[in-house]
């Protein structure tokens, strides 16, 4: 059977694995011809593996033992800051040149062990920091909808991969929206679990309180397929989520949801109209599915972004403090060892990095840290309490995903608070802990492209199965 | 207002060497940021207590004992450093 890269998903490439239509390693083969032909456009790969064949072979030989799981032999396109052992990882930075992992991320470590075929790593903006993967050192990645674009970031590398139909999935992290606004820019699904779900043993860190690992997918379907299998309490995580208060979270199934739409948070100043008319009519085709739609208020949600910008960089600022020439990557010397601090840290790290350990310093220096860091975790705590009350009623919140479509290469790089109001939508979740996902609802045409816009839904801690329920609702449309 | 004597300072604290119009760039961004985030001011908190504070964080213990066997991993370690001897990683020397 001819592998069709372009409609295959999850789902149907493990069914064509059973049934032996093809082996793991011809759709192996099939996924790396097309990720290094696309990569040449967009550069979604910093690096395409050379074993990857012989992945494939390992997979085959599970599948033939009958000792195959749902993503046995599906190859997956992981970001550059997920730790394999032994592999070259740099979270795209200067700073990280040349260092390979000392030891397997724990989603690796289950991957691996699920005999997932990794194709390769993804390009994301400098240890994460960014909305457009312009800032890797690496270079830019193109959206593959439309190469005069961005992808959307962090994770834009891992977003594109898929959308070009150069993986069936990737793993992405999630600080601010890094895995839900590069999906909705590049028309595929992006899932932030709840955090604490997936562990973060092995993931760099930008901002511990609000980092997570999720999927970015083609369909919900496989979002769900690919959070089974990396989701899981691990020791190693010091925030990781025991099981079984992840098994007393679970929703109720329902046949029908409300949902809530912070109408004074969605129609606020800045949205783009075409990104208000395709919400809109998306949440009408939810409506004539048969769910309700309730207007809500969530008053405190519009200062997220603010609060985010104080708690991120504080977090990253101090995260980052590592990367000094002593342990790991890049050295440059200077006359004393202050010097080489300095310099390495001055030279390795990129710019938007610079200025977000300088502003994380400022916010957690004596004298302001009362008014900035402690005011921000006390507005994130009401931010959250405002979201248990808002979940007491309904059973979903909507937002677009983004207040804007994907822009054009180099359009907000002079200004980064333009480049920062591109996560108004998504960093609440992150805030509060609870899960997101970002589907795609449609496309508008934008110089003769069509290009994708997506819907972003919230539920409480733990409720992924209510955002896949409610997501394969919105691929009806 | 954010000064350029203030960013001096944050640079030397944060060990990051940056050149003179980076620095200026820097007071000027960092002046709108800064400006943006004030916003968080307008929120009626009340007082903030310690538990407030931190948050949605509990302690988590192990048992105290020895993770790992001794040098089970210096090789891979020792091996990702710019600059080693042996199973030493090398640094300038800080006392004189």
């Amino acid at each position: 059977m001819k592998i069709d890269v372009h409609t295959l998903t999850i789902e149907k490439a493990h069914e064509g694995l059973m049934k032996k239509d093809f082996s793991a390693v011809e759709l192996a083969t099939a996924f790396l011809e097309e990720a290094k032909l696309k990569n040449k456009d967009t550069n979604a790969y910093v690096e395409i593996y050379d074993d990857v064949i012989a992945q494939a072979k390992v997979a085959d030989e599970m599948i033939a033992k009958g000792e195959a799981k749902m993503m046995t032999g599906i190859p997956v396109a992981i970001k550059d800051n997920m730790l394999m052992k032994g592999r070259l990882v740099t979270s795209c930075s200067k700073i990280l040149a040349g260092y390979r992992g000392t030891y397997d991320a724990t989603v690796i470590e289950k991957m691996k062990k699920d005999g997932v075929v990794f194709l390769g790593r993804t390009n994301m903006d400098e240890f994460a920091m960014g909305g457009s993967t312009e800032t890797s050192c690496y270079g830019i990645t193109r959206n593959p909808r439309d190469l005069d674009r961005v992808p959307g970031g962090s994770s834009g590398g891992s977003a594109a991969a898929v959308a070009m139909d150069g993986a069936l999935a990737s793993l992405g992290s999630d600080t601010g929206g890094s895995i839900r606004q590069p999906g909705s820019f590049c028309g595929v699904v992006g899932l932030k679990p709840t955090y604490g779900t997936v562990s973060r043993s092995g993931l760099m860190a930008m901002a511990s309180s609000l980092d997570i690992i999720g999927p970015i997918t083609k369909t919900v379907a496989d979002a769900e397929i690919v959070y089974n299998g990396i989701k899981g309490y691990d020791p190693m995580d010091s925030t990781s989520i025991p099981d079984d208060m992840m098994a007393k979270g679970q929703p109720k199934e329902k046949k029908s949801y409300t949902i809530g739409v912070p109408v004074d948070f969605v129609y606020m100043e800045g949205v783009d109209p075409d990104v208000l008319a395709n919400f809109k009519s998306t949440i009408e085709f939810l409506k004539s599915q048969g769910h309700t739609i309730k207007e809500i208020k969530l008053p405190n949600l519009k200062y997220s972004l603010a609060v985010y910008y104080v708690l991120m960089p504080a977090e990253a600022s101090t995260n980052l403090a590592r990367f000094d020439g002593v342990r790991f990557g890049l050295l440059k010397e200077g006359k004393d060892l202050f010097e080489d601090y300095a310099k390495t840290r001055g030279e390795g790290f990129g710019k938007e990095v610079r200025r977000r350990i300088i502003l994380g310093a400022y916010v957690l220096s004596s004298g302001y840290y009362d008014a900035y860091y402690n005011k921000a975790v006390a507005v994130r705590n009401v931010i959250s309490n405002d979201f248990k009350k808002a979940f007491e009623e309904v059973d979903l919140i909507a937002t677009p995903t983004s207040p804007i479509p994907a822009f054009k290469i180099g359009e907000k790089t002079a200004d980064p608070l333009q480049m920062y109001l591109a996560d108004i939508f998504t960093v609440p979740a992150n805030l509060a802990g609870i899960p997101g996902i970002s589907v795609p609802s449609g496309t508008v045409k934008k110089e003769g492209k069509d290009i994708p816009l997506g819907i972003q839904f919230f539920a409480s801690h733990f409720h992924e199965k209510t955002l896949f329920a409610i997501g394969k609702e919105v691929e009806k449309q | 207002m954010i000064e350029r004597k203030d960013i001096d300072k944050l640079a030397e604290l944060s060990r990051v060497e940056m050149s003179d119009s980076e620095k200026d760039g820097i007071v000027k961004d960092l002046g709108s940021i800064l400006n943006y985030i004030s916003e968080i001011q307008q929120v009626a908190t009340g007082e903030i207590s310690e538990e407030g504070r931190i948050g949605m964080v509990k302690n988590v213990m192990r048992e105290d004992g020895n993770a790992y066997a001794e040098g089970s991993h210096t090789k891979e370690i020792v091996e990702s450093a710019p600059k080693k001897e042996g199973n030493y990683i090398k640094v300038k020397k800080i006392l004189s």
